[in-house]
């Protein structure tokens, strides 16, 4: 015992030892700029797309015209998964040796990512930019947070109503105009033809349901004074969850399979040739081409609560910003004006189907391309955005909305009592958020 | 593991019967050796690298752990967006103070319980069976549990999703349950995930338990059988005391690894299950830490499963160690 005391004794004080020298408290990165030079590598993190050569020949023209006008500098461009792009990310944030100069980002992390502290305040450069002024105004709602532009919208996505021509041509009825009639619509075609979901929808499809919300004039949150208060147990947004959640049932999707999906799967059944009617975005027009149903359907606004008026879509769509960390801030800027300029939208949209986020440009798509339209008139009738608020992010991750929606389908918890308990939960967030 | 192995090595290492040598040896030692001093030192000096590793890949994490459970540390910390700020139990005390906590808890032990005790049964009653048959069906036993031990848990879990998938699963149809959805309601989720843990962790305590019981010398048994002892005697008087080592490092292995249960969960319940009926308490802690960033709250989690690992580790082995004073 005294032996082996006496060997603890020094062990535990070399432990100790060791412990101090390496680190008493948990690492925290240096993120600030690191000066502004004029020359050198800059290097670019963008989402590798399903079937992304397109992308990269319209990167890749852009990148070229953008080092002939700026001497001396050079562009890398990365590809990075989409999957993990969280991590990559946050590990950019957390090392900043070897983060990027630019990222592109989907714009719902746009308030969070400004809280770590990650991306750089461009609202002069934005400010100044003349092409800037034609920016759709709810893609630049989703750059800004508090008052100031954290980068430039890539381009924007919205979700319309796709539906099956020819079921709808064999059962004799059209389109619905407005929301009550999607419902009545779905059901009818689900007591028809048992086996497709009338409409698909997934009780964590939280983009799919928003449109019921706001369509009822409910509100996700409000704002006061820069602090957020959830609006999701307000009269208006229960009548939305109501509509929502009506659809789920053995009379249109039953919750045994449809509470636990999300939007890709109703995407998925729908392109499968299993619902009539599914929310899908302009993004998942590739995937539903390359489906069961191709050539047999048709897309239109989704309906709004007043006959022939459409619901407010959520704006989705990615950004483009410059990293606070960077050490070329000026080229990075001019980088990121040249990637998200018109010329580049334009082309990126011919390539891809991305909607850009100017007004102009997005016009001129439409006349080209006749599938985009119910996706342009869903945008130009109003489109919303999530709360701008760093506890967005975290309300999001731990699925605050889709468990609502579950516990509601699942007959666990009322209406009132579920958005009641979302509520407390937002509200949470939103505190712990500042 | 291998510490555990040596309580049943000295019946076989002391069968030799050569006693006499070490015995006349050991004192002619200990008389050269002249300080105890010396024997006391080295045990340490053999340990010391193993202690050494062990500080650096266990106390340290562990240290980590404990000192950022205090603070205020999420994403906007790690990254410089805002400082790191101390905050004494807070995170502890918002932990306990949410009700989801505690059912996720619950959720937890029971299900680690059912699980344990399920695997238990069924790797001992196949051990049992090992020992009974030919070598053929033998073998093939042998095979297919070492098939599903090398399963990675997310392919595992994948399969097992498919093969009860209300839509396309084979298993429904065998049944003939139609279109039922097994994932959807709360206890026949954890039902599904109970048997693709039990699949993929029986095959560790049979293989273990069937070595014990081949490594039980059988001229003891013999003996036993020849003065007259009932099939549950010689059980209960030899066999079991001289599996109780194995079994103990069985049973603590699968109680940790059963708390600890997440590639399952998480695959099987799609993260948690509908309104998050089906999580565990590692999904919920991977839910704080790492998918909303609250890296501080997550940590404080991880030492409570710590806390609740050790002093259940602590538990079994003391009444395990009374019982065996008894026998």
């Amino acid at each position: 015992m005294k032996l082996s005391a006496r060997i603890a004794a020094p062990v535990a004080a070399l432990v100790l030892a060791g412990l101090t020298a390496t680190a008493c408290a948990p690492q925290t990165s240096d993120t600030s700029a690191q000066g502004d030079e004029k020359t050198g590598t800059l290097r670019v993190w963008l989402f590798q797309e399903v079937g992304n050569k397109p992308k990269e020949k319209v990167v890749d023209a852009a990148v070229d015209a953008f080092e002939k006008s700026h001497e001396g500098a050079e562009v890398e461009i990365e590809y990075i998964p989409v999957d993990t792009r969280a991590q990559r990310i946050k590990a950019a944030f957390n090392d900043p040796k070897s983060a990027p100069d630019l990222i592109e980002y989907g714009n719902t992390d746009t308030a969070g990512y400004v809280k770590d502290g990650g991306l750089a305040d461009v609202t002069e450069e934005f400010g100044a930019w003349d092409e800037a002024r034609d920016t759709d105004p709810i893609a630049k709602q989703s750059v800004t947070v508090d008052g100031k532009v954290y980068g430039a919208p890539f381009f924007v996505g919205v979700r319309a109503l796709y539906y099956r021509t020819d079921v709808f041509e064999d059962l004799g009825i059209d389109a619905p105009k407005s929301q009550a009639e999607l419902i009545s619509t779905a059901k009818k075609i689900h007591r028809a033809k048992p086996d497709l979901y009338g409409l698909a929808v997934g009780g964590a499809y939280t983009y799919g349901a928003m449109p019921f919300i706001w369509a009822h004039g409910g509100e996700l949150a409000g704002e006061s004074g820069g602090t957020y208060t959830s609006g999701i147990n307000s009269e208006k947004s229960r009548k939305g969850i109501e509509a929502y959640t009506s659809l789920f049932g053995d009379d249109n999707c039953p919750p045994a399979k449809c509470a636990s999906m999300g939007g890709n799967a109703t995407v998925t059944a729908f392109a499968s040739g299993k619902a009539a009617m599914a929310i899908g975005g302009d993004f998942s027009h590739a995937a539903v081409e390359a489906g069961a149903v191709k050539g047999k359907y048709a897309v239109v606004p989704l309906p709004g609560v007043a006959e022939g008026s459409i619901a407010p879509a959520f704006a989705g769509g990615n950004n483009i910003g410059v990293l606070k960390s960077t050490a070329h801030r000026t080229l990075a800027v001019d980088l990121m004006k040249s990637l998200t300029g018109k010329k580049t939208q334009a082309e990126m949209f011919d390539a891809m189907g991305f909607l850009p986020t100017y007004t102009d440009v997005l016009d001129n798509a439409a006349k080209k391309q006749p599938f985009v339209a119910p996706f342009v008139q869903t945008l130009s009738a109003g489109a919303k955005f999530v709360p701008t608020s760093p506890a967005w992010g975290q309300i999001d991750a731990s699925l605050v909305l889709p468990t609502m929606f579950q516990e509601i389908v699942s007959g666990r918890k009322d209406v009132a009592r579920a958005s009641d308990d979302a509520a407390e939960k937002m509200n949470a967030a939103f505190a712990a958020a500042g | 593991m291998t510490t555990h192995t040596t309580p049943y090595k000295p019946p076989a290492a002391g069968a030799p019967p050569k006693g006499g040598a070490p015995a006349v040896r050991r004192p002619r030692r200990g008389r050269s050796v002249s300080p105890a001093r010396r024997s006391g030192w080295t045990p340490w000096l053999y340990l010391l690298p193993a202690l050494v590793l062990l500080a650096g890949l266990l106390v340290y994490p562990i240290y980590q752990l404990g000192l950022i459970s205090f603070l205020e540390y999420t994403q906007a910390q790690v990254s410089g967006g805002e400082p790191t700020t101390f905050k004494g139990f807070g995170n502890y005390t918002a932990l306990f103070n949410d009700s989801q906590f505690w059912q996720v808890l619950l959720a937890t032990v029971v299900f680690a319980a059912s699980c344990v005790l399920a695997t238990l049964f069924v790797g001992c009653a196949l051990a049992v069976l090992l020992t009974r048959i030919r070598a053929l069906p033998r073998l093939a036993l042998m095979m297919a549990a070492l098939g599903a031990w090398a399963t990675p848990a997310i392919t595992g879990s994948t399969v097992w999703v498919f093969l009860f998938d209300p839509d396309f699963g084979p298993v429904n149809k065998v049944l003939g349950l139609g279109d039922f959805s097994w994932t959807y309601g709360r206890y026949s989720a954890f039902a599904l995930v109970l048997l693709e843990v039990l699949w993929c962790s029986f095959p560790f305590v049979m293989v273990t338990v069937y070595a014990g019981i081949r490594a039980i010398p059988t001229e003891v048994l013999e003996a036993a059988s020849l003065d007259g002892a009932s099939q549950w005697r010689i059980w209960r008087a030899i066999t079991a005391p001289m599996l109780r080592p194995i079994l103990v490092v069985v049973t603590i292995q699968s109680i940790i690894w059963d708390f600890k249960v997440f590639t399952q969960i998480y695959v099987m319940t799609n993260g948690g299950g509908i309104a998050g009926q089906n999580l565990v308490l590692n999904v919920y802690a991977y839910q704080k830490a790492f998918a909303s960033s609250q890296y501080s709250l997550g940590s404080a989690i991880g030492v409570v499963m710590l806390v609740i690992l050790l002093a259940v580790t602590l538990v079994y082995l003391r009444l395990v160690r009374r019982q065996g004073e008894e026998l």
